[in-house]
């Protein structure tokens, strides 16, 4: 077949992402100790030219290319867009703590430029094959961004654990694929769903394999009981690459399970569901309860996520559109909370000290009242109180549940997110009740820095306020 | 109508107001606390535009502003009041220009974010009286524990963070199941609009499910008992501002959430239920009137008065529905449920003053304990005769705001039940027993200690401050009239909601209240156009 070189056009954003990989691999190699910053610059550019070209490509009918490998459609635009964006976040926030540590080094943007880059590819697959591929090149990066401090001990066995589990999920993935393309005979979204409708559920093989898919998910999302690595991670690692791997990628596995689950396998929907309600109810209950005994609030992040996939598993398992709609909402705002949270913990960073523990909160309101702020934002709105879009976002999971009859998942979901509050409240408490430690220093931080956690903060206000907007996107993508 | 949006105003205005107190931060030590006050006065002065165009004569809503908010779902930014919310708008604005100045010299450890929180919540209690589409109602519901919470914790007691905390999860706890029936109710009735809400026939096991989580989350807020143990708890531990504002304000949230929620659209859960909510109401009055008698802390006394007093509230709400399964004496449910309003505004006076004079002493001494005082009349003569007045008042005086309300909700229940009516009447024993010897063990007597030999007489702020309440108290207590008239229409077209029996053709035999059709015409209230 010969190439049509309109192909390469839908995937302009993933080529800008790659050109500035390989860019930033080569220029650092001449660039002096003084002059790393240059790499920083030089990644953000090639990531805001990367969120032009997705609104400049994208819009329009859906369209798929490289004879069905890929696809181009009003849900790849918005998520291709949030990934970026919230990647930019995390960039400009994990400046100042590689930088006091001697570790603005190119290897971390290109490991984290190429992980990006995976994560577009997972968002716009259109066969089992390509979302597997963009699976592996996000999760590898990963492992070495987890590793990337490579005289800490504690990274060392993060990444370690990061890598066996992460396998151990690809594997789970991967056995379900051959399954999959076992009784259909594609491993193409479009012709699975076909032979899926004419099989149903009489063959028993496509059950089972989508019993592995759904493990592989829930070991992708870190939903309970393929949770284990997740809280050891988020501690272990270094809270720059906690940030990278603890807020974008959320929007990833949220495309990977729409890809395989809706475009795929929407014809199984009621084996499936099942197995999202247990997930569901399993993560909600252990990720909030979990979350309680902890005093690393990177630990305690880490089972926060938890719960949320929960949550986002809500919608999902509704699988309507309205469903979809809302887990997709979910999945955005709580990348962006996550990506707030975790750079307030680099911005209370400083050289030779990483804010690790709730006491490292302590007194914030003194120190600086305006990322004081911030942080009471997002812990309301994780905690999902309104006027913070958290509220919001529960809001559409709960009514696509209820508009199932689940009511009683609904009233789970509740019940949970009251035990959630807690530790919310208190790392609130932390902020405003209690008195700085006598030796805790001014925060200093850079304007770009503040001015990127102000927009942070405000707009998960501001998406509170205003929901109507995003939430109409995430509907059209699903029509 | 209005064209002018009245409420909107009065809802942001203090909002914005309270963004430009925290802009304003605490580099100038009197900057923030003057924007404070102005936006205060201004947002009180708007306010009473509203009672000053209501149209006493109908029960439609007023004022109403309604534009889309969250299309996809039919959610609305719905605003509109009637003669239930009106009043209770007016309270809060009144009140809040009383916390701003109590905090005036108090408050030093970052007053501008002390007076940012009482402005914004200012407007966010506004919201919750003026929403008319649930989930807007509910935003509100719960973005008003974020300034609450903020303001016990930060400039509470020592014990500020176990009562904050369980301040939040207990009407957290109260609210989330409350969103669940919203939800619910949104998918029979296609809209958020709460007056949809009210035009739609539910199943009894529905209308029962829907009540219990509507219980739950006003319950927790009135509160009633056994869910009010969070209340002593956050008073004791509030600055003395937000323990005006939770008397005056957030308590009379719950009262209002019944009146709007609960009674008119499932009154045949609240009819076989109504037992429970009136047994409820004569424990907290009798039983909690006997623990507020056993207090040694003033502000716990105050807070134990405040649960029996809303107990009265509530008993005024639900005796209503024994009444109206009576014939003979339907004249008796309008008197109820006004008896239970006027109370909740009374109240709010009352216990803001009262709250207010603990404050007074609190900042001379320090100290809440009633043992650490004896003889302040003596050095406080000023302030003596407020403390009475306001004791007497508590106690239900005739000639005062409290008597009104206690009086009617009385004769509400003699129509209903005399042995009932005895065990609240006991209140005016009781409360007046527990107020009088805490004012006799504070006020009166020796001069007891070299703290009190010391005190200095009210100052200005102090003296505008119980002026005013008293005032007010003295009002309402005298010439209730006005007050009456204007949520008359509105109770008479709810005692008529809540007389019909709501449940769907197929249940019929089931209605213990009469079954008129249809239901809808019987709804005298615009409901939506189209949806």
């Amino acid at each position: 077949m010969p190439f049509d070189a309109a192909n390469l056009l839908p995937i302009l954003p993933e080529i800008a992402l790659l050109i500035t990989a390989c860019v930033v691999l080569v220029v650092d190699l001449y660039l002096k100790e003084k002059d790393k910053g240059f790499n920083h610059t030089l990644s953000l550019l090639g990531l805001v030219v990367a969120i032009a070209l997705t609104g400049a490509v994208g819009g329009g009918e859906r369209e798929i290319f490289f004879d069905g490998n890929l696809v181009r459609d009003a849900m790849s635009d918005l998520l291709k867009g949030a990934i970026l964006l919230v990647s930019l976040f995390a960039f400009i926030y994990a400046r100042p703590w590689l930088k006091d540590r001697g570790m603005l080094v190119g290897e971390f943007y290109v490991l984290g430029l190429l992980a990006v880059l995976g994560m577009l590819i997972m968002v716009s697959a259109n066969s089992f094959l390509t979302i597997y591929l963009g699976l592996e090149l996000q999760a590898l990066c990963l492992y070495a961004l987890v590793a990337f401090d490579r005289d800490s001990k504690t990274g060392a066995e993060a990444a370690m654990k990061y890598f066996v589990l992460g396998a151990l999920g690809s594997g789970m993935l991967l056995y379900g694929i051959s399954m999959i393309y076992g009784a259909t005979g594609s491993i193409e979204f479009g012709p699975v769903a076909q032979a899926v409708a004419e099989q149903g559920m009489s063959n028993k093989v496509l059950v089972f394999g989508i019993a592995f898919l759904v493990i592989g998910i829930g070991f992708k999302f870190g939903a309970v009981p393929f949770h284990m690595w997740v809280p050891d991670i988020y501690e272990g690692a270094p809270t720059p690459a906690v940030l990278i791997l603890g807020s974008a990628p959320k929007i990833a596995a949220f495309a990977l399970a729409i890809r395989m689950l809706a475009d795929g396998l929407q014809g199984l929907l009621a084996d499936w569901q099942g197995m999202l309600i247990i997930l569901a109810v399993l993560s909600m209950g252990l990720g909030n309860l979990v979350a309680i005994a902890q005093t690393n609030i990177k630990r305690m992040l880490a089972y926060s996520t938890i719960s949320h996939v929960g949550f986002i598993f809500l919608g999902l398992l509704a699988g309507s559109a309205q469903g979809y709609a809302s887990a997709m909402f979910y999945a955005i705002v709580y990348a962006v909370m996550a990506a707030g949270a975790f750079g307030i913990l680099l911005i209370l960073s400083r050289e030779g000290f990483d804010a690790e523990n709730l006491d490292d909160l302590k007194g914030l309101n003194d120190r600086d009242p305006w990322y004081a702020a911030m942080m009471a934002i997002v812990m309301f709105s994780m905690a999902g109180v309104p006027p913070t879009v958290g509220f919001m976002a529960k809001l559409l999971v709960l009514e696509s549940v209820i508009r199932l009859d689940l009511v009683w998942l609904a009233l789970v979901a509740v019940a949970f997110s009251i035990i959630g509050a807690f530790y919310y409240l208190r790392v609130v408490k932390f902020i405003y009740f209690d008195r700085p430690a006598p030796n805790a220093p001014v925060l200093v931080t850079t304007g770009g820095v503040r001015a990127a956690m102000t927009l942070n903060g405000l707009s998960l206000l501001a998406l509170g306020l205003f929901p109507a907007a995003l939430l109409s996107l995430c509907q059209a993508a699903f029509v | 109508m209005n064209e002018f949006p009245l409420l909107t105003l009065v809802i942001w205005l203090p909002i914005i107001g309270g963004v430009a107190v925290l802009a304003s931060g605490d580099k100038s030590a009197n900057l923030s606390k003057w924007i404070a006050l102005t936006f205060a006065v201004l947002t009180f002065l708007v306010s009473l535009g509203l009672w000053i165009g209501f149209d006493s004569s109908t029960a439609q809503m007023q004022f109403v502003e309604r534009s889309a908010w969250i299309p996809t779902f039919n959610i609305e930014y719905f605003l509109g009041v009637d003669g239930i919310s009106m009043p209770l708008i007016i309270l809060t604005t009144f009140i809040t220009i009383f916390v701003i100045v109590a905090g005036w010299e108090v408050i030093t450890y970052k007053p501008s974010q002390y007076m940012a929180a009482f402005l914004i919540m200012n407007g966010i209690m506004v919201g919750v009286f003026a929403a008319l589409d649930a989930i807007l109602f509910y935003v509100f519901w719960e973005a008003m524990l974020i300034p609450m919470f903020l303001i016990i914790g930060v400039w509470g007691g020592p014990n500020r963070v176990y009562a904050t905390i369980k301040f939040f999860l207990y009407t957290f706890f109260g609210s989330v199941f409350m969103l669940v029936a919203l939800i619910y109710m949104y998918f029979q009735s296609g809209s958020f609009s709460i007056l949809d809400f009210q035009g739609l026939q539910l199943g009894m096991t529905a209308q029962i499910l829907i009540f219990i989580a509507f219980l739950l989350a006003f319950a927790v807020k009135v509160p009633m008992f056994p869910v009010h143990t969070w209340l002593p708890d956050a008073h004791v531990e509030a600055p003395t501002g937000g323990s005006v504002i939770l008397a005056a304000i957030m308590l009379k949230i719950g009262g209002y959430g019944f009146l709007r929620f609960s009674m008119p659209i499932t009154p045949d859960a609240s009819a076989s239920l109504a037992w429970l909510i009136i047994a409820l109401s004569l424990i907290a009055i009798l039983y909690i009137g006997f623990v507020a008698l056993v207090q040694q802390d003033m502000k716990k006394l105050i807070a134990y008065s405040s649960i029996a007093h809303m107990g009265f509230v509530t008993l005024g709400f639900f005796i209503v529905f024994s009444i109206i399964q009576n014939p003979a004496l339907s004249s008796g449910s309008v008197m109820g449920i006004e008896g239970g309003m006027v109370q909740m505004i009374s109240h709010g006076f009352i216990s803001g003053a009262l709250f207010l004079c603990v404050g007074v002493l609190y900042d001379r001494v320090h100290s809440r304990e009633i043992a650490d005082y004896g003889g302040v009349v003596n050095t406080m003569p000023w302030f003596g005769a407020f403390m009475v007045f306001f004791a007497m008042s508590n106690a239900g005086l005739p000639g005062t705001s409290g008597f009104v309300g206690e009086f009617m909700v009385i004769l509400a229940t003699f129509r209903a039940d005399f042995w009932w009516a005895v065990l609240a009447a006991t209140t005016l024993i009781l409360a007046a027993a527990f107020t009088l010897w805490m004012v006799k063990r504070v006020v009166f007597g020796e001069v007891k200690n070299e703290k009190v030999a010391v005190l200095q007489d009210l100052n200005a702020r102090e003296t505008f401050n119980l002026g005013a309440l008293a005032a007010a108290v003295l009002a309402l207590g005298l010439w209730p009239a006005p007050l009456m008239n204007v949520m008359h229409a509105t109770v008479e077209n709810l005692v008529t909601q809540v007389s019909v029996c709501k449940l769907p053709a197929a249940e019929s035999a089931d209605c213990v209240l009469a079954r008129p059709e249809p239901i809808a015409e019987l709804n005298g209230r615009p409901v939506a156009a189209t949806h």
